[in-house]
């Protein structure tokens, strides 16, 4: 390999400054579609082990179109076609006036793509309890609003903890597909940084270690939260 | 007696340069492509009309054409009439990092030879000379860069573009907005769908954009050139011999016209209706860098 090295680079001004805010982004692109993708997805999820035939059909819907189409499509569709799709005053609003156009489309797409995952786990943590724990609470007189809220829901959260970690940890890479669309994060810039300096390699070791920290610090928060959830004989105990 | 020892001397050097399988003035680059039995060109697949790829599913284009030249070169150097070519597709994002770590021997395609880039990499005569400038719809009342006040451009990510945009704003106290996009195709489609004013390239990617778009008559390119982009084909770092084979191989190709004629082949108008005659300054170019032997 015949290739000039120099770590300094990402020390001199403005290019750490530019991998800082990359970090950034990154952190808020994650945090703002996670927080849509885990409430859309705890709902969209609970529909899909409802009663009813029309909101099983509806959650089933949702997580096979949002979980079959590449996360990198989306994107495009989003930022893309949809704005051509609306009628032309609010397509060009989409375009021109909504604030920080390609964030918000990023944070958006994101969030409703992991909607469908978080979705699916959390079916598989209620239907992980078992008929037997609904039917006592219907027994016993609650309604089904009140076995959701008392019995299924607080035991099925606990269980998916585990495979909840995995989707929050994958959303913040994932979160780097929104380069695509021009959101300056912590992979766009560090490509910034080589196209400007040609240091790609001192760059993407800097992107790299700047995911392991964020990785990290996410999954040392889950493992406290687990820990602290935990209801002693549950199979999350395993995790421990 | 002094016949004699130069006589010897001569033999033992010929014996030398006969034998020898290594470049002992330096020549990692040949030694490889000969060990290998194979040179790895890097291409693009939709710099139209330098590198592409054409109907039959092969690169080709004006860089190709070029580069052919140089193999031939190189096959004649290391007595390899049979040298198999690998073709490696890059993108402006993989070229450098590629071409540094020793996966591809030569690249075709459409790369500006800037000095900052000749840190990692060395580059082959230009053979093509371009600049930054502006398209728009046309009736936008955008021509030049100062138009631009108050409106949006769209850049791609990380281009030489992008930067002389942004110098030149930050210069002269034009305040544009910007949004970035990651490749050409979708620049284009910012410009198209309104998301953007105006997208600014190198003008004659900008040619070849407009040609190839739905409705060609709808769009301009205007302005002054807002940099000074010239086209090289890319060869590894600190390798003379190598690159000065290249370099002999272009001469000649300058020279003997050879070269002029690859370039009408391909832009005037060219397989793609790109319709740009060769510049004076090209011109003028191929002449200066067609060095005497």
């Amino acid at each position: 390999m015949n290739y000039n090295w120099d770590w300094g680079v990402l020390f001199r001004e403005p290019f750490g400054g530019w991998l800082i805010s990359g970090f950034g982004w990154t952190i808020a692109v994650s945090l703002a579609a996670w927080t849509l993708a885990f409430t859309l997805g705890s709902v969209i999820g609970i529909m899909r082990t409802t009663d009813s035939k029309l909101l099983r059909g509806i959650g089933t819907c949702y997580v096979e179109v949002f979980r079959n189409i590449p996360l990198l499509v989306q994107m495009f569709l989003w930022y893309f076609v949809f704005p051509e799709l609306l009628p032309d005053d609010a397509g060009m609003w989409v375009k021109r006036e909504m604030p920080m156009p390609a964030f918000t489309t990023a944070a958006v797409c994101l969030g409703l793509y992991t909607a469908s995952r978080v979705a699916e786990q959390v079916r598989a943590g209620i239907e992980a309890i078992g008929q037997g724990q609904r039917n006592a609470g219907l027994a016993i007189g609650l309604t089904p609003a009140q076995v959701y809220r008392y019995v299924l829901l607080p035991v099925s959260y606990r269980i998916i903890v585990p495979p909840l970690t995995s989707e929050f940890l994958t959303i913040f890479k994932n979160s780097s597909v929104a380069l695509t669309i021009g959101v300056l994060e912590t992979t766009a810039q560090a490509r910034q940084i080589e196209e400007y300096t040609f240091q790609g390699f001192e760059a993407f070791t800097a992107a790299t270690l700047i995911y392991i920290l964020v990785t990290s610090i996410v999954m040392l928060l889950m493992r406290l939260i687990e820990g602290k959830v935990r209801i002693p004989g549950m199979i999350s105990l395993g995790a421990k | 007696m002094l016949s004699r020892i130069s006589l010897i001397t001569m033999g033992a050097v010929l014996l030398v340069a006969g034998t020898a399988t290594s470049y002992a003035d330096g020549s990692p680059v040949l030694d490889r492509i000969k060990e290998r039995g194979s040179i790895n060109m890097g291409h693009r697949e939709s710099s139209v009309p330098f590198s592409y790829i054409g109907d039959d599913g092969k690169p080709q284009g004006y860089s190709i054409d070029l580069c052919m030249k140089v193999i031939d070169a190189v096959k004649a150097e290391i007595g390899m009439p049979d040298l198999k070519i690998n073709l490696v597709p890059v993108t402006s994002q993989t070229r450098i990092a590629l071409m540094a770590n020793g996966t591809i021997d030569l690249e075709c395609g459409s790369t500006t030879h800037n000095l900052t880039r000749r840190k990692q990499v060395d580059y082959l005569p230009t053979t093509f000379i371009t600049g930054t400038k502006i398209a728009s719809k046309k009736g936008s009342g955008i021509t030049e860069i100062e138009d631009l006040e108050g409106k949006t451009v769209a850049l791609s990510l990380g281009t030489t573009n992008e930067k002389a945009i942004k110098r030149v704003a930050a210069q002269n106290g034009i305040n544009i907005k910007t949004i970035m996009v990651k490749d050409h195709p979708q620049g284009w489609l910012a410009l198209e769908t309104g998301r953007a004013d105006a997208y600014a390239s190198d003008h004659v990617l900008l040619y070849g954009l407009i040609s190839k778009s739905k409705n060609p008559e709808e769009f301009q390119v205007t302005g002054r050139f807002l940099s000074y982009d010239p086209y090289g084909i890319m060869v590894p770092k600190d390798d003379s011999t190598y690159r000065r084979l290249g370099e002999v191989t272009l001469a000649d190709l300058m020279r003997s016209g050879e070269a002029e004629a690859l370039y009408n082949k391909w832009f005037n108008p060219g397989p793609t209706q790109i319709n740009m005659p060769m510049s004076d300054t090209l011109k003028m170019a191929f002449e200066i860098q067609a060095l005497p032997h």
